[in-house]
């Protein structure tokens, strides 16, 4: 199934809310693609450190690393280290040492670059672009992060290229009347006021690592168009990952609503951890079989599970009525929760049956 | 008290049950959910919570921190001049600026919590004993607690680096700030909550205060009961078989999960207490009482 939503493709972005199982499916998808002979990339950029878990693997890297594992093809895993791709990025688009040096040096760029969870959206994207243009994978399977708005990191790429745009930089830099007549009136008295919001050593800082970036700008800011024309490519398909809870379920229609909207390459949905049962059992006939006792335990826990597979069913259907025609492939309730390459042999059997 | 862990653990729904729990015991509690997500608002039967504290039930209120809303809150407070902060906030530059500068919506929605539990309140607001506060994931929820020290260095001197000094002194005052953990007897779920606590100690010298591993799951049937169904595998109509089936997969996710247990027990400092896995197709109210009880009889 999930093999024909991938035919042809090239990049595979798993995007969904928190939880739902989004690392342990692209590690699936990875893993089956591999199996079938081709050569694939894991990347995740969760600073939690699931993917490793996902694939069975101790650590991962900046670099890709080979997974152990007897397949067909070849599978790849990694896990980008946000800081160490910004560095990357001022070092490839720094036009000379200086402004190279004077960027990494800058205080800000520093706290910044590393602190923030924000960037990494963007860090992403920037990665999957970078191997993609390298061409040593068929396949490009990315872990979208845990972002509090599962559809942050579609924006990130067009945020860059807003925030490098030069001629706001040029306000940071010097206030000269070029950037006022740019930004329209009351820009110089925005700047003063600022100036006591703020602190003036900020802006100072602020300053100087907005003129040392603003050399750099056009370099990125066509990176970042490229980078969003591979989010559109039809060589990409989006598989949203969600499970059949109803805040999930919900997320996962809006989600699939903006990524048509975007006119961005939906794939299907996958849904996670579905609940299965059958009909109601005879109570008597369990106790039958079991005696009164553990036949009450037995008929109480079925109840339990029937409830929530009728409550999954009807999330589900839904959904389905949401996507139309796109497909949904559903991957029950397993017995242990999925946590290494025995779990993902599992789950393959769903996803690519 | 920070409530955070992985995503999908059920945060909101513990944050909600200790507001409850809290309100019960005669405090004034303010629920805080800094994700725009509307959670609370699902949980409670509401509309929506809004940026505005809004009261849920007697001493219990909620609010929903909306980032650009702090961000003005806080030009205001700083300037202590309305009209000042509109004329930053109306302008052009002023966004480029904010919206260029990452880790700001951070700083401000930390700043408004900090607000919230403030005895004299910035922004005039009404006074709580409790804010508890539905941060976001782990990942992000270090960024969040990161942010008012990372602000602090930045800017040196100056207003924001008094202010954000403040802040990650309130944050590291233990008679002050709690944090709880929430995660699943999960092996992910369960490794994230043993790195979250060494890494808001090694990075950020906080201490976890307590795990609560949500949706635990009864410990139904014997080993010898367990032997018994396996045994009978197969046996009796479809559906009858389907129930021998389904108590054993429970059995075996209820297995797991002890052992999940056991081994976070032994990997984490902080304490841990559990919560009952819930069978109902949707959390509401009602559930989140039940909640409340448990962890009054376990806290």
């Amino acid at each position: 199934m999930i093999g024909d939503w991938l035919e042809r493709k090239e990049v595979c972005i798993c995007a969904g809310s928190g939880g739902v199982g989004k690392t342990t499916m692209s590690a699936a998808i990875a893993l089956g693609m591999a199996a079938r002979g081709k050569k694939v990339a894991v990347l995740t950029i969760d600073p939690a450190r699931r993917l490793a878990n996902s694939l069975g693997l101790p650590e991962l890297g900046n670099e890709e690393r080979r997974v152990e594992v007897d397949v067909e093809g070849e599978l790849w895993a990694m896990m980008l280290d946000a800081k160490r791709t910004w560095d990357d990025l001022v070092e490839w688009h720094a036009p000379d040492e200086r402004t190279r040096d004077a960027v990494l040096g800058n205080r800000v760029y520093q706290e910044l670059s590393n602190a923030v969870a924000g960037s990494q959206e963007y860090m992403a994207m920037e990665k999957l672009h970078e191997l993609h243009q390298e061409r040593r994978y068929d396949v490009l399977v990315l872990d979208t992060p845990p972002t509090r708005n599962a559809l942050d990191f579609l924006d990130a790429p067009r945020r860059l290229s807003e925030f490098i745009d030069s001629r706001s930089l040029q306000v940071f830099t010097a206030p000269s009347r070029l950037g006022l007549k740019v930004l329209g009136r009351g820009t110089g008295v925005a700047f003063s006021v600022m100036k006591r919001a703020t602190g003036i050593e900020l802006l100072q800082d602020l300053g100087e690592f907005f003129r040392s970036f603003g050399d750099m700008t056009d370099g990125i800011r066509d990176r970042a168009t490229l980078v969003n024309s591979l989010l559109a490519d039809s060589r990409t398909a989006f598989v949203l990952v969600t499970s059949p809870g109803r805040d999930a379920v919900e997320e996962a229609a809006y989600f699939h609503h903006r990524l048509m909207d975007a006119g961005l390459p939906f794939a299907g949905v996958v849904a996670n951890r579905v609940h299965r049962a059958g009909g109601p059992s005879d109570p008597a006939e369990l106790a039958e079989l079991l005696g009164e006792t553990l036949a009450r335990k037995v008929q109480r826990t079925y109840e339990e599970e029937r409830r929530l597979a009728l409550r999954d069913r009807e999330n589900l259907a839904k959904l389905r009525r949401r996507l139309g025609r796109k497909s949904m492939i559903e991957v029950p309730h397993l017995h242990d929760d999925v946590h290494d390459l025995d779990g993902l042999r599992q789950i393959d059997e769903y996803l690519f049956s | 008290m920070l409530v955070t862990g992985k995503g999908g653990v059920g945060r909101t729904t513990v944050a909600a049950a200790l507001g409850v729990l809290a309100a019960r015991r005669g405090k004034r509690t303010v629920v805080c959910e800094v994700a725009e997500q509307e959670r609370l608002a699902a949980l409670f039967g509401i509309a929506d919570v809004g940026h505005e504290e809004r009261e849920l039930a007697a001493g219990l209120h909620a609010v929903s921190v909306q980032p650009e809303r702090a961000k003005e809150e806080w030009l205001r407070y700083q300037l202590k001049s309305g009209a000042l902060a509109g004329v930053l906030g109306g302008s052009r530059l002023f966004q480029y600026l904010t919206a260029a500068a990452p880790g700001l919506s951070e700083l401000v929605t930390i700043g408004k919590v900090w607000d919230l539990a403030q005895l004299e309140r910035r922004t005039g607001g009404s006074v709580f004993d409790l804010a508890i506060v539905d941060a976001p994931p782990t990942g992000h929820g270090l960024a969040m607690l990161r942010a008012p020290a990372t602000y602090a260095n930045v800017a040196r001197v100056g207003p924001v680096s008094r202010q954000a000094r403040i802040i990650d002194a309130f944050l590291h005052d233990r008679n002050s700030t709690g944090v709880l953990v929430v995660a699943l007897p999960e092996e992910m779920p369960v490794n994230e909550t043993i790195e979250f606590e060494r890494r808001l100690a090694d990075e950020l010298t906080l201490v976890v205060d307590r795990v609560v591993v949500n949706g635990v799951y009864p410990q139904r049937f014997s080993a010898q009961e367990a032997r018994r169904l396996r045994s009978l595998d197969g046996r009796g109509s479809t559906a009858a078989s389907a129930a021998l089936r389904a108590a054993l997969a429970e059995h075996e996710r209820a297995r797991g999960q002890r052992s999940q247990l056991r081994r976070l027990r032994r990997h984490v400092e902080a304490p841990v207490a559990t919560l009952p896995y819930l069978f109902e197709p949707q959390l509401g109210r009602a559930q989140v009482e039940r909640l409340a009880n448990e962890l009054e009889r376990r806290l």
